[in-house]
This record gives C-alpha cells, sequence and structure tokens, in this order.
C-alpha cells in the first residue's frame, strides 16, 4: 500500500451533555476504502462521536477533516453534502411513507418529484449490491431488517462514499448479518470508506479491516484485525482483563414453580406475536430466554404480568407462599404482583416501563406500594424507607431519593428498577434487559443479585440480549424464533452455534423465507 | 463548502433553583408591563403610572369592585383547578368551556323548569347542583371515553363540545326566552328568588368565593397526596409504567375527566345560582379557554394558580378601567392580556434551556 | 326544489369561503407538525389589517378616483401583512422558544381577537360612525365584482359564477395546496417534518425553516379568509364579534377532511350549507330550533373523529409529531 489517505481525520473532538463529558479529545481516522470498526462498550461515546461526524450533534471543541480538508458539519445536510452517510440504530424512517419516498428524502434533484424514476434507480442499486427490497411497501408494513435494508439505501442513493453504521447487527439474524456483510465487502469493493460501531467481538474480527477502541468517552488506540484477537480487544475495550467467568452454583432442588401451556396473543394490529408458547421455569434456578430482537421476548413477560391480552393458553403458578396452584390468565397486573410474580423490565429508552423519570427514588418505590392501605391517601414512609435501603447497598449514585431518576445514570436507574422487584421478596423474578448498557463491573452486580435471587429458591427468568452471557449465567435457556419455542436447551452443555441456528430456525422475523 | 458558522450553541439546562425561576418570570412579567404601559401610552397619551393607577382603581377603587374582582378571580381560578387534574395525567382538555356552559345551562334548567313544583329553596339548590354536576361530568365523560378506549385525539374532541354546548345552550335560551321574542331569558325566578344561593354577612359574591378557596386547598391536597393524585402523576409520565404498577389507566382518565368536568360542573352552577342568576351563550365568556393558560403558567400548582389567575384578571379588569376612563374599547384588555401571556409563554425557554454564545475562533472553511 | 337550490347553493358557496381558507391554512400548519388553534384570532387579525388598509385608502381618496388596483391590492396586502406577523409570533414561540402549542394557540386568539375588536373599535370611533359598525361598501364593491355576463346565464351563472374573485382564489389555494402536499417534493418534505422532525432532519431537511415558512404561509391563508368575511360577504361592513366562532369551525373542517384541502373545497360547502340551513328550513314558530342546526357541524365532525380513530387506518391519522416541538439534542 501507498501512503495511505484519510477519508476522515477527527481531531480531538469534545461533547458534554450536561455535566457528563461523552467524548474527550477524542482523535481518529478512517482510510480511504477501509472497514473501521469502533469498538467500545455501551456508553462509551461511540455514538456520540459518529452522531458529530454525521451532524446531529455539534462538537464543543475540535475539527473535522474530510479527505484531507477542515470542515464544518453543523448539520445532516453538511454531512451529506461531505459524502456521509450514517444509518442509525434506531432507524430514521417515516412510517406512512413507502421505501421509496424515504429514500429520495431530504434530497434536493432537479425537476419535479418522480417517485417512478427513483424507484428504478432503486432497484439498479439493489441488484449491484445484493438487496431485497419493494420500493412502494409502507416502512410500516416492513421487518426490522427490511427497514435496515431502506436506511442503507438511502445513504447509497444519495451518493455517500462514506457510510457509518451504528450498531446495524444488534436487530439481524445470523444469517441477515452475513448478507448485511457481504454487502459491506461489496461496498468496500466499490471505493467506499465504511465506520462500523458494535460491541460484539466476533462481528469486529470478521468484517473489519482495523479496530479503533473507545472507552469512557477516551479514545483508547487502534489495531489491525489481523493482530487482535478477542482477548486483546477485550483488554483494550475494558481496560483491565475480566474474566468472563460468571459465578453459576447449581441450582437448588429445584421444583415447578410457573408452567406457560401454548401460549399465544395477538398484538392490537392482530399479528400474532406469542404461538402456542410452552415451558416451566423451575424454583431456584435462572431460566434464560434467548432470541433475536422482536421475537416475543416482551410480549411473553407482558403476558405473565398481566399486561398483555392472551388469546390462548394458560399460565399456572404454583405459589410457594399458599401451596396453591393458581391460573394467572385473565388476572389484573396488581395481583399477580402481589401473588408474587414480578418484573423488571429495561426497555430501550430506560424508563418508558417500570420507572417514572420524573420522580425520585421514593416515588419510583411507590409504584409498587401505592395502594397499600385502606387510606385515600398515599403512605410514603415505607417507601422512602425502602429507597434509602437501596440507596446504601447497591450503592446507587444520586444526591437523594427525591432526586429524579430520569436524569440518573443509566447503571443508577438499573439498579434501582431490579433493587426494588427484588425488595418485593418474589417468587417468581422476570428481568429483561437488565444490563443494557451498563458497564461491565455494574452487569456483574446484577448477574450475582440475580443468582443470590436463585439461590434463595426464586425462579429467575432473565431475557437477555448477549448470547455469552446468557449461556454463562443461566441453567436452561427457552430459544424464541418468530413467537413460537424453537427450542429449551441446558445452558451448561450447549454452544453458541446450537442456540444460533435456534433462534433462526422457524423463519426469523417471518421475513426473507 | 460554505457552512455557516455557528454562533450560538442551544442545550437543555439541569434544575435551576427556584429563586432563579421567580426571578425570569418576574423579569419577564415586568418586561411585559413595560411593553403594556408603552402600548397604552401610545394610545391614551397619559404617564405610565397614571395607566397603572387608573387599573389599579378599576380593579380595588371600590368595595364593590373589590368584591367584582374577587368574585371573577374565583370564577377563573375555579376552572383553572378543574383543568389541571387532565392536565397533569397530559390529557389536553380544551372543553372546560363547553363544560361550565353545560353546567349551566343543567342549573337553569332545573331553575326554570322544576319552579312550579318545588317551592323549598334548598330542595332546589340540592337539585340545581346535582343537575350541574351531573352535566359537567357527562362533557368530561365523553372524550375521555373515547380516549381511552379508541385513543380518540382529545384536544380536538373537546374542541368540538364546546360549541355543542353554547349551541345546546342557544337553542334553551330561545325556548325558555322571557319575554316572548327578546331572544333572551333574562333574571331567572327574579321575584321569587327561587333557587339562589344565599348571600352570606350581606355579601352576595363571598359564598362563591369561599367554596373555590376550599376547593383550591382540597385540590392541592387531592393532587399531591392521595392515591388519586399518585396515579394521576404516573398515568402522565407513562401509561405503560402506569399499567405495569397496576394501575387501571382506562379508568384513571375516566376518572379524572369526570371530576374535571364536574368542578366545571360546579363552576357553572356557582355562575347561575350565585353570581349571574341568567344564562346566556357568553356566560362563560372564553375563560375555559382563558384557564388553560392559567393552569399551565402555575406549571399545574393549584396554590401557583392563585396568582396567575389573580394576574390575568388583575390585566382584564384594569384594562376596562381604562378602556372605559379614556373611552377605549374594551377588546384592549385582550391585547394586553395576549402580550404578557407572550412574555411569559416565551420567558419559559430561558428556565429549560441553555444559550452558549460561541467564541469565533473556530476556523471556519 | 330546483329554485331552493339555487337560492340556496350560492349561499352556502359564501358562507363556505372563509372556512376553506382557513382549513387549508390549518390543513398547511398542521402537516408542519404544528397545531395552531391561534387561526381563530388570526382570521379576526386578517379581516382587521384588511379593514385598516381600507380605511386609510378609501380616507385618502374620493370614492369616484378609487383605483381597482389599488382598491384590491392595499387591503389585500395589509391582510396578508397582519396575518404573516401573528404567523410569524406563533412560530418564534412554538419552533424558537419550545412553547406549549396549545397555549401559545389559545393565546393568540385572545390576543388576535381582541386585536380585531379593538382597532374595529377605534376605527368605529374614528369614522364617526352612527351605528357600532363600519362601512367600506366603495372597497367591497371591487372585491364582490363578478364577471360581467355572469348575471346572463341564468342557474349556472348563479351557482358557479357569481361570486368575487376571492372566492375562486380560495378555491385554486386549496387545489393548489392538496397538490403541493402529495405531489412536489417539498410536500414530501413538509409531510415528513409533520410526521417525524428528527427523520426529516436527519434526512438534512431543515425543520426550523419548514415549520416557519408553512405555518406563516398557513397563517396568510387563513387570514383572506377573515378578508373575504369583510370584504365580500358582509359587503364591507365591519362589526365586531361578526366573524364568530367560523375560526373554530375552519379547524373542525381540518379534521372533517381528514388533512385534505381538496376535500375540504366541497366539505367547506356543506359545512356552509349546514350553518345557514336552517334559514331554509320551516321551523314554524320554533325558532329555537335553528340553535340545533348550528350545532350540526360540529356533530358531524366529532363525528368523524371518532370514526377515524375507531378504523386505525395509519393514513388518516393527525400527523404523529403534531403538537410536539423537536429539539435535535433532546436525549
Amino acid at each position: 500500500m501507498e501512503s495511505v489517505q484519510n477519508a476522515v481525520r477527527l481531531e480531538k473532538l469534545t461533547k458534554h451533555f450536561g455535566n457528563v463529558v461523552a467524548n474527550n479529545a477524542i482523535s481518529l481516522e478512517l482510510h480511504e476504502g477501509e472497514i473501521l470498526s469502533l469498538l467500545g462498550e455501551n456508553g462509551s461515546g461511540k455514538t456520540t462521536l459518529m452522531n458529530m461526524l454525521s451532524g446531529i450533534y455539534y462538537p464543543d471543541s475540535g475539527q473535522i477533516y474530510i479527505h484531507g480538508k477542515p470542515v464544518t458539519i453543523a448539520s445532516p445536510k453538511d454531512a451529506f453534502a461531505h459524502g456521509i452517510g450514517m444509518i442509525h440504530q434506531h432507524y430514521k424512517l417515516v412510517d406512512v411513507f413507502t421505501a421509496t419516498e424515504n429514500i429520495v428524502l431530504g434530497l434536493n434533484e432537479k425537476g419535479k418529484l418522480n417517485l417512478k424514476e427513483a424507484g428504478k434507480k432503486i432497484k439498479e442499486i439493489s441488484e449491484k449490491y445484493g438487496f431485497e427490497i419493494n420500493p412502494d411497501q409502507k416502512i410500516y408494513d416492513m421487518s426490522v431488517s427490511q427497514k435496515q435494508t431502506v436506511e442503507i439505501i438511502k445513504v447509497l442513493y444519495r451518493g455517500a462514499d462514506i457510510l457509518i453504521l451504528d450498531e446495524p447487527t444488534a436487530v439481524l439474524t445470523p444469517q441477515e448479518t452475513d448478507k448485511l456483510f457481504a454487502v459491506m465487502r461489496n461496498m468496500q469493493k466499490d471505493g467506499k470508506s465504511i465506520i462500523i460501531i458494535t460491541h460484539k467481538l466476533h462481528e469486529v474480527l470478521e468484517v473489519s479491516d482495523r479496530v479503533a477502541i473507545l472507552r469512557k468517552g477516551e479514545y483508547i488506540g487502534d489495531v489491525l484485525t489481523k493482530d487482535a484477537d478477542q482477548q486483546s480487544l477485550t483488554d483494550m475495550m475494558v481496560g483491565h482483563t475480566v474474566s468472563l467467568n460468571i459465578n453459576r452454583p447449581e441450582p437448588v432442588n429445584p421444583t415447578p414453580r410457573l408452567e406457560v401451556k401454548g401460549l399465544t396473543v395477538f398484538d392490537d394490529l392482530g399479528v400474532k406475536r406469542l404461538d402456542d408458547v410452552t415451558f416451566t421455569a423451575y424454583s431456584g434456578e435462572i431460566l434464560g430466554i434467548a432470541g433475536i430482537a422482536g421475537s416475543g421476548q416482551r410480549e411473553l413477560l407482558e403476558s405473565i404480568s398481566g399486561l398483555y391480552p392472551i388469546s390462548k393458553g394458560e399460565i399456572l403458578y404454583h405459589n410457594p407462599k399458599t401451596g396453591c396452584d393458581e391460573n394467572l390468565v385473565g388476572k389484573d397486573p396488581m395481583s399477580i404482583q402481589k401473588a408474587g410474580v414480578s418484573m423488571a423490565f429495561v426497555p430501550e429508552d430506560r424508563l418508558g416501563m417500570g420507572l417514572v423519570g420524573s420522580m425520585g427514588m421514593t416515588g419510583n418505590m411507590m409504584l409498587r406500594s401505592w395502594r397499600n392501605g385502606k387510606s385515600f391517601f398515599v403512605d410514603k414512609k415505607a417507601p422512602e424507607q425502602l429507597a434509602n435501603t437501596i440507596w446504601k447497598e447497591l450503592e446507587v449514585v444520586t444526591p437523594s431519593t427525591n432526586f429524579p431518576v430520569r436524569r440518573m445514570s443509566g447503571g443508577n436507574v438499573q439498579k434501582v428498577l431490579v433493587g426494588r422487584e427484588i425488595a418485593q421478596n418474589p417468587a417468581v423474578l422476570m428481568t429483561a434487559y437488565a444490563v443494557r448498557g451498563l458497564d461491565i463491573n455494574t452487569s456483574y452486580t446484577i448477574y450475582n443479585l440475580l443468582t443470590a435471587e436463585k439461590m434463595k429458591g426464586v425462579a429467575v427468568v432473565y431475557v437477555g440480549e448477549d448470547l455469552d452471557v446468557l449461556l454463562e449465567l443461566c441453567d436452561r435457556l427457552v430459544v424464541l424464533c418468530g413467537g413460537k419455542v424453537s427450542g429449551v436447551v441446558d445452558a451448561r452443555t450447549t454452544n453458541k452455534r446450537e442456540v444460533g441456528v435456534l433462534m433462526t430456525r422457524v423463519g426469523g422475523n417471518g421475513n426473507e423465507q | 463548502m460554505n457552512s455557516k458558522k455557528a454562533l450560538f450553541h442551544i442545550s437543555k439546562r439541569g434544575e435551576l433553583p427556584w429563586l432563579k425561576v421567580w426571578l425570569i418570570r418576574g423579569a419577564a412579567i415586568l418586561l411585559a408591563l413595560l411593553v403594556c404601559s408603552v402600548l397604552t401610552v401610545l394610545v391614551t397619551g397619559l404617564n405610565p403610572f397614571a395607566v397603572y393607577g387608573t387599573m389599579f382603581k378599576g380593579v380595588f377603587g371600590t368595595a364593590r369592585k373589590t368584591w367584582v374582582t374577587f368574585q371573577k378571580l374565583a370564577v377563573l381560578l375555579g376552572i383553572s383547578l378543574a383543568v389541571t387534574p387532565a392536565f397533569k395525567m397530559r390529557f389536553w382538555n380544551i372543553g372546560a368551556e363547553g363544560q361550565v356552559m353545560v353546567g349551566s345551562l343543567a342549573c337553569a334548567a332545573v331553575m326554570i323548569t322544576l319552579r312550579n313544583y318545588i317551592s323549598s329553596n334548598l330542595l332546589m339548590i340540592v337539585l340545581m347542583l346535582v343537575a350541574s354536576l351531573a352535566a359537567g361530568a357527562l362533557w368530561g365523560f365523553l372524550p375521555a371515553f373515547f380516549k381511552s378506549r379508541w385513543n380518540t385525539n382529545e384536544t380536538l374532541f373537546t374542541l368540538m363540545m364546546n360549541y355543542i354546548a353554547i349551541q345546546l345552550s342557544a337553542f334553551f335560551i330561545i325556548l325558555w326566552e322571557n319575554p316572548k321574542g327578546a331572544g333572551q331569558i333574562g333574571i331567572i325566578n327574579a321575584s321569587s328568588e327561587l333557587g339562589w344561593l344565599p348571600s352570606l354577612f350581606g355579601q352576595q359574591y363571598l359564598l362563591p368565593i369561599l367554596v373555590i378557596a376550599l376547593l383550591t386547598v382540597a385540590l392541592y391536597i387531592y393532587l399531591k397526596y392521595s392515591k388519586h393524585g399518585y396515579e394521576i402523576a404516573v398515568v402522565g409520565e407513562s401509561e405503560r409504567t402506569a399499567r405495569y404498577a397496576g394501575i387501571k389507566v382506562e379508568r384513571v382518565i375516566i376518572r379524572t375527566m369526570v371530576l374535571s368536568g364536574a368542578i366545571c360542573g360546579l363552576i357553572g352552577f356557582l355562575l347561575v345560582g350565585a353570581t349571574d342568576h341568567t344564562l346566556t351563550t357568553t356566560l362563560v365568556g372564553g375563560r375555559g379557554f382563558t384557564a388553560v393558560m392559567v393552569s399551565w403558567l402555575a406549571k399545574f400548582n393549584p396554590l401557583g394558580m392563585i396568582f396567575t389567575s389573580f394576574l390575568l384578571v388583575f390585566l382584564q379588569l384594569g384594562a376596562k378601567e381604562i378602556a372605559s376612563t379614556f373611552f377605549l374599547n374594551e377588546s384592549f384588555a385582550d391585547i394586553l392580556t395576549g402580550v404578557i401571556l407572550f412574555f411569559i409563554i416565551g420567558c419559559e425557554f430561558f428556565i429549560n434551556y441553555k444559550i452558549e454564545f460561541l467564541k469565533n475562533d473556530r476556523k471556519g472553511a | 326544489m330546483f329554485d331552493f337550490l339555487v337560492s340556496f347553493i350560492p349561499r352556502a358557496v359564501m358562507q363556505s369561503i372563509p372556512l376553506l381558507y382557513g382549513s387549508t391554512g390549518e390543513i398547511l400548519t398542521e402537516k408542519s407538525g404544528n397545531l395552531n388553534l391561534g387561526i381563530p384570532g388570526i382570521m379576526y387579525v386578517g379581516a382587521i389589517s384588511g379593514v385598516i388598509g381600507a380605511f386609510f385608502y378609501e380616507q385618502s381618496v374620493p370614492a369616484a378616483e378609487m383605483n381597482a388596483f389599488l382598491a384590491i391590492a392595499i387591503p389585500f396586502l395589509s391582510s396578508l401583512l397582519g396575518s404573516f406577523l401573528m404567523g410569524l409570533l406563533y412560530c418564534f414561540l412554538t419552533v424558537t422558544l419550545r412553547a406549549n402549542q396549545n397555549v401559545t394557540g389559545l393565546a393568540m386568539t385572545t390576543f388576535g381577537v381582541g386585536f380585531g375588536n379593538f382597532f374595529g373599535g377605534s376605527l368605529i370611533k374614528l369614522a364617526h360612525s352612527e351605528v357600532p359598525s363600519i362601512a367600506l361598501s366603495a372597497t367591497s364593491n371591487f372585491y364582490r365584482a363578478s364577471l360581467p355576463f355572469a348575471d346572463r346565464l341564468g342557474w349556472f351563472g348563479q351557482i358557479f359564477l357569481s361570486y368575487g374573485f376571492l372566492a375562486y382564489l380560495a378555491i385554486a389555494i386549496a387545489l393548489l395546496t392538496a397538490f403541493l402536499i402529495r405531489k412536489t417534493r417539498t410536500g414530501l418534505h413538509l409531510r415528513a417534518v409533520g410526521e417525524s422532525p428528527a427523520t426529516a432532519d436527519a434526512a438534512g431537511i431543515n425543520v426550523v425553516r419548514y415549520k416557519y415558512l408553512f405555518t406563516c404561509f398557513g397563517s396568510m391563508i387563513a387570514g383572506l379568509g377573515g378578508l373575504y368575511y369583510v370584504m365580500d360577504y358582509a359587503n364591507g361592513v365591519w362589526s365586531n364579534n361578526a366573524f364568530g366562532d367560523r375560526g373554530w369551525l375552519a379547524i373542525a373542517l381540518v379534521i372533517f377532511t381528514i388533512w385534505r384541502p381538496n376535500v375540504s373545497v366541497l366539505a367547506s360547502i356543506l359545512f356552509g350549507g349546514l350553518y345557514i340551513l336552517y334559514l331554509y328550513i320551516p321551523t314554524g314558530t320554533q325558532f329555537a330550533v335553528k340553535e340545533l342546526y348550528k350545532m350540526l357541524p360540529y356533530l358531524v365532525t366529532l363525528f368523524v373523529l371518532i370514526i377515524v380513530s375507531l378504523r386505525k387506518k395509519r393514513e388518516d391519522q393527525p400527523p404523529a409529531s403534531l403538537g410536539l416541538h423537536y429539539f435535535r439534542e433532546e436525549r
């Protein structure tokens, strides 16, 4: 190779959000025609950095160079003008528009708006790089992977030569991921320079030429992929070697606690979300629920908690307090919770469910106790005490128990949520994405909390995204695929490949096949 | 490339100390008063102090005027209180106008249709009250029902309900017109005073004022300390969280709007039974809309609403006084109100966001 | 029956034009994601600004020497200016200062109606009028001029050709707006801004500019509705509060037509017809019933609102970001 040309050079970019430094004087280069992985844990500042490159955020200080020239990128429009196209993690698409309308959105081509012509051009691009797409389909009718395709074509249509993909594989099946990587290589052959944001090591090793690593808003360094392996990347990413071994004691005296039989639900648009789901959760074990995003995990947990309308099936609960068997179907959320079935669900925005952002810890403790007592007024004393206990025991960082949880950092918010659910002394504890966006140390705190619950004889149900964690934390795994159970496996003996196959067995998201 | 340099940068700021918040609001109000006085001086040619003197005279000039001020304050405050629980729930009820209107209509209906059958004043008043509350509650129930079942847009729904209520009243006013052909009802039960609320200590307005004062405290406690209040706060934040906490969202929405509507009905009852003793289509006179602003300006705090509603009533009556002293049009009051509102609405920005001016040392291309 | 239609339709149409202007303006505004409840106030401002312009022109020139072009252009432009400034104020507060749209809109309606009535009242005083109204009949004659041969075409002329130019302009603007929204690049961008400003922003569309531009355009169009009302419908007579609640009816029309200005052309006539239907229906001695007829437009709108929400068709819903402000760095 001759002297490398830089497609992008970032010089000391800094960005603050309030008092938090999201990016601290980061310098980074993207060479022409290379695939660069931007690696870092959640919250390390990868997306913020790329948002500055694509004009979503404006840097507090620092300078951006494109193809060697200093530029100011104040808006996405400026970014396009420099040939930069970003595919965001949350797709920026207008639901009621067609694929074509979304793709030409924001373009100022000469002449009248001609959607037919645009449709043709889209077909050409699809054929060139190997996409499958119907230009006239409305976005609200599309699967996640189809939406991603629209996003990628959108930037190619604009002739971008620098592409940024923000965690593109998080929502894809392994097969779809392979297709995406093939497309990326086609684009690289075509001379495009690509940055892929990810925190999945095997993908980094598979697709990229070079890896740049961020940690807690700081630039750590870069390494050629051919010189890197999982261990060295982990070290750079985490800072110090963390043993991936999660403490997993044998289950204690497992007895059936929750039996789900033939559960079938439909969403409000009439789409079947769970199809004849059957499994049993035992006391004293952690039952993992694996599956790609949107396979019915949320619907399953919400159905059990009484938050989702059930059209068929039974949920038998062996209540250890009363010794009786109860069918949870048809009960309201309050009485299910009172019977001992708790749920801590961390949605994408972390607050949407389970916590009230504008209230402090105390107000959020009240979510579980507000109805206690016959008085017309709420009791604030008990929740205040509970808040104080969690504050101390889980080392939550907050100025006071009345400080709005919305303004606490992610890990602390999740501690509040999980801590509260554990404090209910549940017999069944369901958590979903409990470590979403947490650094590794806090994640381990959460794993230990869950394992401690398991050792107390609680039936723990753990919905997670990261297969490695599922395999090391759980005792058994239920694999969901397209709303169906595609397999139940022993987490100690199975491997990633087997689970990966199960995750995609029944037609993935319902598309492609 | 012709990239423009950003001159300043706006970002959301953390919570300001309350003192600073009120300093900003105070400054906005002062600025608004300044603009208003310039406006007034331009129109009247008077010095601004004289103008505010005149306003003050219009508001507190005589005992009678003071009573009127407090009565108007009570009505506006009452309607603002009524819309507040719904707003806290993020239910944009702009239908207070109609809800008060049907409350008044129901009250007048009882007074007129039952006057030949009932002679007990107390029984009459109880029936009036029940009818007003029920009518207001119904007007609150309908949009809430459709919102909770089918997510029908409540802003537009309640807006339509206003005019249905007003036209309904117009219909009955002509049906009951007195004398025939007058197109208006006149004072109801003028000779018998049947169904008129009693004057306390010889003051006709004292009773409604006391009722509203009590209501203010009650609503403050209701929102802050009751289970219902907690439910309302959670539903306003996130319906999903509310469901998760076992709150029956549909029921809370409907219950809260029924309460909102019923309080509006109560105001209608006070308007007809205690102060006006008649029904006209302009009885509410846009106060249902003004109340939205009062409630919002006070950040949905019932105690804060005492001040915001006083501010608006002061402006209205003061400007009216200026208008009549200087032979101006009464609508001058609306212009002043508008100006003040614009300033207060605008100043919230400086409470929630901070602006940083960027130094010009950035290398532009 | 035929005679009834020939006399009824032109009156319904004249009644409909202010509503058509108002709803077209509001649709354009709402498509940008702004729920402008200040439209009723803006229509008052549009009307009174036109009246002020006409008043001073009439005062400065004897009626016989009035120039047709100026007589039309001066009130027209002052009306546009007045409502433009109102639109600008709304945008400054809701877009730049991110104020609550409902509250801002309501404050603007208070202000606008007060503004109209105040200056209307002041002009009445200036003109030393005996009655509480001000008549600008000279200007109105220019506005009301219809095609000279319309009278000779019998019923056809009456139904289709008997109106002043503002009526045809209203229909033209409505159709043009419909075309703009559905078929052009600008319309596509505008709809994107109203549906999902974050998406539009990411696509390089200047969200703030679109919101400002189309909210101001919308205000100006709505303001013309006020102008039409005074200059044409009311024969140039301004009296306070005469415009009534037509502004709210225009907002009702927006929902009734499910955000389609082209549908609004006919729907506004339906509303106009409902508004005056009572004049044609024998009510005997029961004058009260006519008030119930006046309720009909609101009732049918409510009905449409409910049906649309029941059917849940994605394309029929209000713009998804209606009423929300957009701040790029919010996270």
